[in-house]
């Protein structure tokens, strides 16, 4: 394992300030991600999690530099290993990308060439990043595979990606995304394609890859279950902000924010289809164009008050932060609530 | 399930349509009620001694099956049936005569519209809505509507007329054709204007249908796991997208290709002086000669469906996934 020389522990493996990507479009800028803060250790794995349209996929691209839309305008800071990627030149990226930083996508069915063995999309990137020749790549593709628990991996290389079953290829996605020894990886929601028992299988995957590996994670999804078996913090996103950030006990033991009690209330069970609109939070997420002047949340918050007209800053601990108006008081009564109350929110 | 075994059904399946073709083919010209095939033949203005001659050769008063078989083993085995148009003249070695020419004209033509319509398809991909992707866009819809006929009349009143003399065209050989084994260089000078003319309506149709494809092809998933590997832009551009819309050209390709083969190519073989089999098929047509017409159909039909053959095995080959199931 090689690590960067610039690691030192002090400084964070990820520091994200105030991150910010908006959108011009026909109707007005989207305003997607809205300045999103937050830092990663070492071997650290941080779950996202949000509905749809909150901004963690457009948070991850920006990470990787892989927004190319030309009405983009992306600001803030992104620190890897105390290297500034935004504003970083296209080449010094595309060594980063697929090398230090690898990310892994949401549907593996689809995310392979069709027309290229596995094998040989792994070499590419192997000989991308690396100097070894084709054939020492190969074995290292043949290794890789085994290494993501797939099963006669000297067979497997020689296949096309429609001939694997979608977890077999979320392997193969995974394994490529190992190859180089990344020191992060991102994963957008790798899990929701599958079905349950490869879910499990893959999220153990992701977990062996942090202790063999070495690779500190950014995992984002839709299920709050997910989170809890696997991350060690947690980041509410909620129209393009994190509404809470702390670590995942205490994300899950004494939850602050009205929106993250209402998905703790939906945590589904990790297997089905991912709900486009949790049940147990009334209305609809909102249009990212006509947000309201003060906290995102307060229309479909059962808790706003006249505060809440103003935008709520990041408050609370180091360690626990949550961009709610409610005070400490508040919070504690409102939390032992849910179970009664469920009843009571129209779905 | 192997290539090897994919290639092997898929020529199978060829044999199998060319029988059906030629059966058709004979039908349509021998079991037409209210028509005698041998009057036909006979071709206009003939006595009655050759249409009696005629029907004997034939074998008309026997049954059709056995019509039909000698039917084929003179087109196919003795290779011995002749025209009552222009009398003695062998057809099917004529057409073999022929064959090489319209062949030298499409393939010569192939490579040319392959070669430019993937340059002009990917470059316009990779300068989409730009100043360059626009000008191609309109240079190739330019390209479709040039009727070819036009086309070639103004290429040669160029090269052979008015600029003949100049540095441009004076290398430009006389209209007409020269056998590739007599001279080499002098066949190629021959054929690059005929070339360029037919190849132009299809680099300017698979330009654009190339371009449509690779920027469909550049929103799938697996060219954002491409760039997120790392790959520089022009390899996820020509590795990735191109790869993989390339499939698409290829049926495409598979259809005009037979098409021009069996005599799609007519008029650039007519306007070039090129005495093709298109050529031939249009002057069978002209004269009715049956029998040349029998010979052009028939052979026309077995190019068209090799032609097709041959893609869908090169298909095969470029599309792992046909070859499953
Ligand atoms: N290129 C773009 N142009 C305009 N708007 C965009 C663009 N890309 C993303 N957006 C908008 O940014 C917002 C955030 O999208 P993003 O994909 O990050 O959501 P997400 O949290 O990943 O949702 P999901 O769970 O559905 O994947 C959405 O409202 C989306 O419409
Ligand atoms: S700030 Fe107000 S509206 Fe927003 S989540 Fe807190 S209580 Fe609800
Ligand atoms: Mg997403």
């Amino acid at each position: 394992m090689t690590e960067a020389t610039a690691t030192d522990p002090a400084v964070p493996l990820l520091a994200v300030d105030n991150l910010r990507v908006s959108f011009r479009t026909a109707r007005g800028t989207v305003r997607a991600v809205d300045g999103v803060s937050f830092r990663l250790g070492h071997r650290e794995i941080l779950g996202i999690v949000g509905e749809s349209g909150s901004g963690k996929s457009v948070s991850l691209m920006a990470m990787m530099g892989l927004i190319n839309d030309p009405n983009a305008v992306i600001e803030g800071s992104i620190k890897f290993q105390g290297r500034e990627l935004i504003g970083l030149g296209a080449r010094e990226m595309r060594r980063l990308r697929g090398g230090r930083i690898a990310m892994i996508f949401q549907d593996p069915m689809t995310a392979l060439t069709p027309v290229y063995t596995v094998g040989r999309q792994i070499v590419e990137q192997l000989r991308l990043h690396t100097d070894l020749s084709t054939g020492a790549a190969r074995n290292r593709a043949v290794e890789l595979l085994e290494a993501v628990g797939i099963p006669g991996p000297k067979d497997v290389i020689d296949r096309y990606p429609h001939q694997l079953s979608g977890g077999m290829r979320q392997r193969v996605v995974i394994a490529m995304a190992l190859s180089c020894n990344p020191a992060l990886m991102l994963a957008d929601e790798p899990t929701t394609a599958l079905d349950v028992t490869v879910q499990a299988a893959i999220l153990d995957l992701v977990r062996k890859l942090r202790k063999d590996f070495g690779s500190s994670v950014i995992l984002v999804t839709h299920n709050m279950g997910v989170v809890a078996e696997i991350a060690d913090k947690v980041a509410v996103m909620y129209a393009g902000r994190i509404v809470e950030h702390a670590d995942t006990p205490t994300m899950f033991r004494t939850p602050w924010h009205p929106y993250t009690w209402g998905l703790l209330d939906s945590i589904p069970p990790i297997s089905g289809a991912r709900p486009r609109r949790l049940s147990s939070i009334q209305g609809a997420p909102p249009s990212l164009q006509r947000l309201p002047p003060g906290c995102s949340f307060a229309p479909r918050c059962q808790y706003r008050s006249r505060r809440c007209a103003v935008k709520p800053p990041m408050i609370g601990e180091p360690d626990h932060r949550v961009a709610c108006v409610l005070e400490p008081g508040e919070r504690r009564e409102i939390v032992r609530k849910p179970a009664q109350q469920n009843d009571e929110i129209p779905s | 399930m192997s290539l090897g075994f994919t290639i092997v059904k898929r020529l199978a399946h060829m044999v199998f349509v060319m029988f059906g073709i030629s059966v058709l083919v004979f039908l349509i010209f021998f079991a037409t009620p209210g028509a005698d095939p041998a009057a036909r033949i006979a071709g206009r203005n003939a006595s009655p001694q050759t249409v009696a001659l005629i029907r004997k050769e034939f074998g008309l008063d026997k049954p059709l099956p056995v019509q039909y078989l000698r039917m084929m083993d003179r087109l196919v085995i003795r290779r011995d049936l002749t025209s009552y148009v222009n009398l003695g003249e062998k057809v099917v070695p004529t057409i073999f005569r022929a064959a090489p020419v319209t062949l030298s004209l499409v393939f010569g033509a192939a490579v040319i519209w392959i070669v430019f319509s993937i340059l002009v398809g990917v470059l316009a991909a990779a300068f989409k809505d730009r100043t360059l992707d626009r000008l191609l866009m309109i240079l190739s819809l330019i390209g479709i509507s040039i009727p070819v006929f036009w086309l070639g009349e103004v290429v040669n009143l160029v090269s052979q007329g008015l600029l003949h003399n100049t540095w441009l065209f004076s290398w430009v050989p006389p209209l007409g054709y020269v056998p590739l084994h007599r001279d080499p260089a002098l066949w190629f000078k021959s054929l690059v204007l005929p070339w360029f003319t037919l190849a132009l309506a299809f680099i300017g149709i698979y330009g654009r249908v190339l371009r449509a494809n690779i920027v469909e092809a550049m929103q799938e998933d697996y060219i954002r796991l491409a760039r997120a590997k790392g790959l520089p832009e022009a390899q996820v551009l020509i590795r990735h997208a191109l790869r993989c819309s390339m499939i698409a050209i290829f049926t495409l390709f598979g259809l005009d290709f037979g098409a021009l083969v069996g005599g799609g190519a007519l008029l650039t073989e007519v306007v070039f002086g090129l005495p093709g089999v298109g050529y031939l098929t249009y002057q069978a047509l002209t004269n009715l000669d049956l029998p040349m017409i029998m010979a052009t159909v028939t052979y026309a039909s077995f190019f068209v469906v090799s032609a097709n053959a041959m893609v869908d095995i090169l298909y095969s080959v470029f599309d792992p996934r046909v070859r499953n199931d």
